[in-house]
């Protein structure tokens, strides 16, 4: 008999696992598992970043107006970037440092996955004379000094003392890696980030 | 509780009416409905003749049409836009493949024609418009309408704006120093002068543009902006009735093997 | 009378579920929600309940991740609805959702109400179980009013500016109670602020009544069609007149809420604005009134009750004060019908004289939501005053008279009877109808 022992046939007895294996019963546990998982994947998504957020996420800077030697911060995805057009003094400097002595001989270039840290893989533009970087130092999240401050001409972050060289390498202080390269492109004048 | 039983009659048939609420339960569950409907639409109803226009986005299966949302784009940016902002709404959104669908550097194009202000520059400083800002309300008199919701803000929503674009019956009367037009859609007299007469603009897909053509296109295009996730939201609405549908099924299956047992249980001995 | 007898919890020695129930006896409150024992004979009128619990979720659910978007303010309500409306994912249907829940939600409310009047629901012992039901109705309504303001369009804004002001009514202190509500002389940002905040709160002094509306309820039992109740000597008796809630009423009161979602789905993806009004679509402007101001529909009867006294009472109460106590009173009414009611039978289908009052009140109701939608003029203000003259006159001289005048239809001795006369019927016809055969005995 299918129906456990239930056997006065009123309803109060206990259900047997045939009835548990019933098709039908099992057709509708699962559509309603599926009617539940749909309804709750519109609640997570809405955590998701909006259309209006991603409309943020990449944005362009005209660099024509920097000249050798100078710097600019823009604002991006609400952190600062530090964008600055190398001298040929900056670049010869940069070159003089042997890879393999660096803390942190990765280019962290998204753009030049796996380089390392040369001038060639750390510098952007047709020129490979301008350099990008996310202005949060890899230490603890402050926003670095610059216009060559720091014992290495780069930059330096006042909170707990990291020195940046002036490719954004780190080279001393307590920070471990690289100031990061924002996913980035040139096209002539025009830097594109994001 | 038996003494609340006044009468000590055995059971006839009659006493056991209650097989009939269910039905009544029914009957007035769909009067509900039927009444709530009827009482918004006496609503709706007031003001002057809309006419009921076949657009591709009724319905439960309708979409909006791409290329009359880039046509009635058209007609805003050479007709509405001078008076008529539509703050709510981003550029970006013009790339939607719901929406009027035009390609990422097609809208750059179309946001530089505009000037936004410039929250970077001192106060009163504008530059062109990107991708992600939104259409600029213009500097005029006279308070036109933002365009943003007007397809969701009047009863009829894109019916009433094609009506009102057909409806203007060319009497005009002054009051005080600014003229009113005459408009059966409106019904009366409204200020804002007939915007379009037809060839008001050469549409680039080469559609010929009568003033039917130019007001549907722009209601279209107003539809649109008020509610671009229409397309979406209807096929949502198919799957989602679809899946309920069935899923009821099931359940009045379910529900019915799984009381069998008390209904009939002499099918189950 | 006494609570129904259940069969104990008793979990097996030795078990995580023994180990649990020792130090907190949930799992015996489990099993008893999920045995509860629940008259067999339960027709369609009584899932509504169960509906109402599942639309305080979907509301309090679906208002949580709206308040993660949502950006209180003059400046910022409306753009922030937008926002919700064409940036964030699946935004547009978490807003149309929770704006058409507000609506089916008092659909059911209201079917559950007329269900409990015409059932006899509220009688002894019941009448706390209904008089909470009572609280939980003026907090919804209390909630979804500021709900609407929210949106900060033109017809939340003077809404809003319309139905508080009614407190400015009430004597000696009506103004300072106005100015209090407002957070000063105008209906601004430090209105809207709390409007937000209490629509916040609100849902879960709902939630709360619940609680307490389904602990009264599992303490007396549920009533029935016939209004017999449940034989409560000994559990066989109980047996005979129940089933447990598992699985017999979650089959059928899924089934009966996926039929309700159906009609909620529809109007959510296909019709999501029918029920709501074009003018909240225009940002709230304090300059310009809209031509015909209306609430949400499921407060017109309400708000055609509040319009309908437009004379001084006794010359004593003014028209003003007069409409707002009239208002309240339409909904305070119905806490006192289980001493209005004189009548010894609960279930009105054995009572032949109230059901046709019954009916009355059920299209007075209707009358109500069609005036209070009307703009009050020509005949409208006639038959609105008719109207809640009736509603008053039905719970305080119907409801007492004829339940003395009136002599009830026989009615069946148990629930069992009741059921068993029923489905055999159901029997001869199935057996008559070659169609369906009956189930093979296993």
């Amino acid at each position: 008999m299918a129906h456990g022992d239930d056997k006065e046939g009123n309803g109060h007895g206990h259900v047997a696992d045939e009835d548990r294996r019933d098709i039908l019963f099992l057709a509708t546990g699962a559509t309603a598992a599926v009617g539940v998982a749909s309804a709750v994947w519109p609640l997570i998504d809405q955590m998701n970043a909006s259309a209006s957020v991603l409309a943020l996420s990449s944005m362009e800077v005209d660099v024509s107006a920097l000249e050798p030697g100078q710097e600019m911060k823009v604002s991006f995805l609400k952190a600062p970037v530090f964008i600055r057009r190398m001298t040929e003094e900056d670049i010869a400097e940069a070159q003089k440092e042997d890879i393999g002595d660096l803390p942190d001989p990765s280019a962290r270039n998204p753009n030049m996955p796996d380089a390392d840290a040369t001038v060639d893989a750390r510098l952007l533009g047709e020129n490979k004379d301008i350099i990008v970087l996310s202005g949060v130092c890899t230490h603890l999240g402050c926003v670095p000094l610059g216009d060559g401050a720091g014992d290495f001409n780069g930059w330096f972050c006042p909170c707990h003392g990291s020195h940046y060289d002036n490719l954004g390498r780190i080279r001393q202080g307590p920070a471990p890696e690289n100031l990061p390269i924002p996913v980035a492109s040139m096209d002539g004048d025009i830097l594109k980030l994001g | 509780m038996t003494t609340m039983i006044a009468t000590n009659l055995p059971a006839s048939p009659r006493s056991l009416r209650n097989k009939g609420t269910d039905m009544r339960y029914t009957i007035a569950s769909v009067l509900t409905a039927a009444l709530v409907t009827v009482s918004s639409a006496a609503l709706a109803a007031g003001g002057g003749k809309i006419k009921d226009h076949d657009f591709s986005f009724d319905g439960m299966f309708g979409a909006y049409d791409q290329a009359q949302l880039q046509r009635g784009f058209q007609v805003y940016e050479a007709v509405c836009s001078g008076c008529h902002g539509m703050k709510h709404v981003a550029f970006r959104t013009l790339a939607d493949e719901n929406g009027p669908g035009f390609s990422p550097e097609a809208v750059k194009a179309i946001a530089a024609n505009y000037e936004v202000a410039d929250e970077e520059g001192e106060p009163g400083d504008t530059r062109p418009a990107k991708p992600f800002d939104y259409f600029p309300t213009p500097d005029v008199g006279g308070n036109p309408p933002d365009m943003s919701l007007l397809g969701k803000a009047r009863n009829g929503g894109a019916d009433y704006i094609y009506s009102l674009m057909l409806g203007y019956t060319g009497e005009e009367k002054e009051a005080g120093d600014v003229i009113l037009y005459e408009n059966t859609a409106y019904g009366g007299y409204l200020n804002m002068a007939p915007p379009l007469y037809g060839d008001d603009v050469e549409y680039a897909d080469g559609t010929e543009p009568t003033l039917k053509q130019v007001s549907a296109d722009i209601s279209a295009f107003l539809m649109w902006a008020a509610e671009p996730k229409l397309v979406e939201r209807k096929q949502a609405g198919v799957w989602s009735m679809t899946f309920l549908l069935f899923f009821a099924t099931l359940v009045w299956f379910t529900n019915r093997k799984v009381w069998a047992r008390v209904k009939h249980p002499e099918d189950h001995s | 009378m006494g609570t129904i007898p259940q069969e104990h919890y008793e979990p097996k020695e030795g078990t995580t579920s023994k180990w649990i129930n020792d130090r907190l006896p949930i799992m015996g409150m489990i099993d008893h929600l999920q045995k509860f024992p629940t008259p067999k004979n339960l027709n369609y009128a009584y899932v509504f309940g169960g509906i109402l619990v599942l639309f305080l979720v979907i509301q309090i659910v679906t208002g949580i991740v709206l308040a993660m978007h949502y950006q209180t303010g003059e400046a910022s309500a409306f753009k922030s609805v937008e926002h919700i409306m064409r940036d964030v994912n699946y935004g547009w249907l978490l807003r149309y959702a929770h704006a058409n829940g507000a609506s089916f939600f008092f659909i059911a409310v209201y079917a559950h109400i007329f269900r409990g009047l015409y059932y006899g629901s509220y009688k002894a012992p019941r009448e706390i179980l209904w008089i909470i039901g009572v609280l939980i109705f003026v907090v919804m309504m209390a909630t979804a009013f500021m709900g609407y303001v929210l949106p900060w369009g033109q017809m939340s804004f003077w809404g809003a500016k319309v139905i508080t002001s009614l407190f400015g009514a009430i004597p000696l202190v009506g103004e300072s109670l106005k100015e209090w509500l407002w957070g000063g002389p105008f209906v601004g940002d430090a209105t809207l602020n709390r409007m937000f905040s209490l629509h916040y709160l609100l849902p879960f002094v709902i939630a709360g009544l619940t609680v307490l509306h389904i602990w009264a309820l599992h303490h007396v039992g549920n009533t029935n069609p016939t209004g017999v109740e449940v034989r409560k000597e000994s559990l066989e008796t109980v047996k005979k007149d129940t089933v447990p809630f598992t699985p017999f009423y979650v089959t059928k009161d899924l089934f009966a809420i996926l039929v309700f979602l159906i009609a909620f789905a529809f109007f959510v993806y296909f019709a999501p604005n029918y029920l709501g009004h074009p003018d909240n679509y225009i940002e709230a402007n304090p300059l310009a009134t809209p031509a015909h101001i209306v609430p949400e529909w499921y407060f017109l009867p309400f708000y055609a009750i509040l319009r309908a006294i437009t004379f001084d009472i006794f010359w004593i109460i003014p028209a003003k004060l007069g409409g707002v106590l009239a208002m309240f009173g339409a909904i305070a009414i119905l806490a006192f019908a289980p001493w209005l009611d004189t009548s010894n039978v609960r279930s009105t289908t054995y009572r032949p004289i109230y059901r046709w009052w019954f009916i009355v009140l059920v299209i007075d109701f209707f009358v109500l939501m069609w005036a209070g939608g009307q703009p009050a003029e020509g005949i409208v203000p006639l038959v609105s005053l008719l109207a809640t003259i009736y509603w008053f006159a039905h719970f305080l001289i119907v409801l007492p008279v004829v339940g003395l005048i009136e002599k009830p239809l026989p009615r069946p001795e148990t629930i069992e009877e009741a059921f068993r006369a029923k489905h055999s019927d159901d029997d001869n016809d199935r057996n008559q109808s070659a169609g369906i055969a009956a189930q093979p005995a296993e």
